[in-house]
């Protein structure tokens, strides 16, 4: 097991161009689950490559158990990695190409049987050994590319969206088997996804990432709950959180914490909600609408509520939010600042 | 249930058809060989069928008054260098150009097709004096030295489409499974791209046992030819055809060549429309 740690790691691809990682920084801790979460095109995967040892980095350093590995290349980082489309090797068996690692790092051919056994019954694919990867499914697939990366015991797991391309159903069940995996094999795991619901879930920490710059770094509570910024702000929730843009600030606040009046406590900004369109999700409804006079009137806000049967659209509704779930943000930098006394009419 | 009858009537019909369309250059070759030639250049006969009793002397002509054996062997010797060279040259070479010189490498890799494009009949002149300047003039090594300027080519340019079908990742995973660039293109990159490079070799082969004009301006010692060469000289004398030992010598020399074709057909069909269509 180890480390992982990047210091001002940037990757600039062509020159003149914005890069593609620009000056990360960050730690993993010793076991950790850590995701890289941010939309395509924000870099994590380059990131994540360079940790591998498959890009080279333009500037910065990258350190795996304490020593710099910028110079080694993917094979002497003691790494293994599971890429996207799985990279089974086409023309081997599941066996071989769960012994490939052994077979390509030497290990003495007498361990092999007994190591692919090893990892092929971790991952419940004991049976499957002498099929072809075109004859697997899916999430058998998947299975054989995890079989691969630990067979050789690493000391850092790389996976880059593993259960993309699998089917919604599948994929649930997938990243369970895939928590329960690190849980028994603790080994540091780097995860990078576009799903927030798959970096929540999974991540002991998250990495939200966007245009190659680390927006923030924390637990899945603390980038929900106390975003750093508006872009965290929003790429992470579903709806997002409202954002209501007045002088010098924005005002944040997350949908399910714009309730009606009744609900709402003591110590809490009352706020009237027009009412333009409901949704029923099953579990929950999203009420989207404007607010109706004060500073804000006029902004578009959503609510989620556990229940909204006796609403109409059309008409003004008293609803109001919690003070201390109010999240404030500097207008020009977008970065968070603290809460301030604002006047509300 | 009475059109699924027309259906697989009709499928086997033209099944049939080119069946015998295919067949019958050998059903032709096959004939002609074993034909005494006063039933051959008879017209009042049938000729698709025997009208005199069949002879061997066709044969014995052919391999007792040709060096048919000897140029047999030449082809084949010279065919399985040249495969050597082009494989040794052209794999590395399209590797290369599909993956390591980014933009440029398309570019350059249309510039060497561009170079199969000159015919031959506009190169042999220039390449007799290569050929000359080398002191290869009347020995086989004058064409094995020739063929590869065709034949390396067409292979990188039909084994660059085929890398370049080979997913990235599967590298990028055998590099991190612990094997150098080179290892990954030796173990990895070469198994998976088998039919691209058995296509290369019945191409190149095929194309080489087929070659003329280098073989004719090149080589002019009978025991140093071709059989693509040698047949038509020794067997076409002034205006006199040997059809009968002719047929025999393209029948022989063609049958391997089918074969080997016909064993390969689905890898050499892979081989050609890699890339054509996704999955």
């Amino acid at each position: 097991m180890a480390v992982v740690e990047t210091r001002g790691l940037s990757k600039v691809f062509k020159e003149g161009e914005p890069g593609a990682v620009n000056n990360v920084s960050l730690k993993t801790n010793e076991g950790e689950f850590l995701v890289f979460l941010g939309p395509s095109g924000s870099g994590k995967t380059t990131l994540l490559r360079m940790i591998a040892g498959l890009e080279y980095p333009t500037a910065g350093e990258i350190l795996i158990g304490g020593q710099v590995v910028n110079r080694l290349s993917p094979r002497e980082r003691r790494i293994a990695m599971v890429f996207q489309s799985y990279a089974l090797y086409p023309h081997l068996s599941v066996y071989k190409n769960i012994a490939f690692p052994l077979k390509a790092q030497k290990v003495a051919k007498n361990l092999h049987r007994q190591k692919v056994e090893w990892a092929a019954s971790l991952l419940g694919i004991g049976g499957l050994l002498e099929r072809k990867p075109r004859q697997l499914s899916g999430g058998e697939r998947q299975r054989v590319a995890l079989a691969r990366a630990i067979v050789r015991e690493p000391s850092v797991f790389l996976l880059d969206e593993p259960l993309s391309n699998l089917d919604a159903k599948l994929r649930a069940s997938a990243r369970e088997e895939l928590e329960r995996f690190h849980k028994r094999v603790g080994t540091t795991t780097i995860y990078v996804t576009h799903d927030q619901m798959e970096a929540m879930a999974m991540g002991d920490r998250i990495v939200v990432l966007n245009k190659g710059i680390v927006r923030q770094l924390g637990s899945p509570k603390e980038v929900y709950d106390e975003p750093a910024d508006t872009f965290v702000a929003t790429f992470l929730g579903s709806p997002p959180m409202n954002l209501l843009e007045s002088g010098e600030v924005i005002l944040g606040f997350r949908p399910e914490q714009f309730v009606p009046a009744a609900l709402s406590g003591t110590n809490a900004v009352p706020l009237n909600l027009r009412l333009e369109v409901i949704e029923y999700l099953g579990a929950e409804w999203i009420l989207s609408g404007s607010l109706a006079g004060g500073r804000f009137d006029g902004k578009n806000v959503v609510a989620r509520l556990a229940s909204a049967q006796s609403f109409e659209i059309g008409k003004v509704y008293d609803f109001a939010v919690p003070e201390r779930e109010l999240k404030f943000f500097d207008r020009t930098s977008g970065k968070r600042t603290p809460a301030q006394a604002l006047s509300w009419q | 249930m009475r059109s699924l009858v027309w259906r697989k009537l009709g499928h086997w019909i033209v099944l049939l058809i080119f069946t015998g369309l295919l067949a019958f250059p050998f059903y032709w070759m096959l004939i002609t060989t074993f034909k005494q030639t006063s039933d051959l250049y008879n017209l009042q006969n049938n000729p698709f069928r025997f009208n005199a009793a069949p002879t061997l002397d066709n044969l014995r002509l052919l391999f007792g008054q040709t060096l048919y054996l000897r140029w047999l062997g030449n082809t084949v010797l010279i065919g399985v260098i040249v495969v050597a060279i082009t494989l040794l040259l052209a794999v590395p070479a399209a590797y290369a150009l599909a993956r390591l010189t980014g933009r440029w490498g398309q570019r350059l890799g249309i510039a060497i097709f561009l170079t199969y494009l000159v015919p031959p009949t506009l190169l042999f002149l220039p390449l007799s004096r290569v050929v000359a300047f080398l002191g290869l003039q009347d020995t086989i090594w004058s064409v094995v030295v020739v063929y590869p300027s065709f034949t390396v080519p067409f292979s990188i340019w039909l084994l660059m489409g085929f890398f370049k079908s080979i997913p990235r990742d599967l590298e990028d995973a055998a590099l991190v499974d612990g094997l150098t660039p080179f290892g990954a293109f030796m173990k990895l990159v070469v198994p998976i791209s088998t039919s691209g490079i058995l296509t290369v070799v019945i191409f190149t082969f095929t194309l080489v046992t087929q070659e003329f004009i280098y073989a004719l301006t090149f080589i002019s010692t009978a025991e140093h030819q071709t059989v693509s060469v040698g047949v038509p000289i020794f067997l076409v004398r002034g205006d006199v055809y040997y059809w009968g030992s002719l047929m025999a010598a393209c029948l022989i020399a063609s049958l391997p060549i089918a074969f080997v074709y016909n064993l390969f057909l689905d890898r050499f069909i892979a081989g050609f429309t890699v890339g054509a269509v996704k999955g």
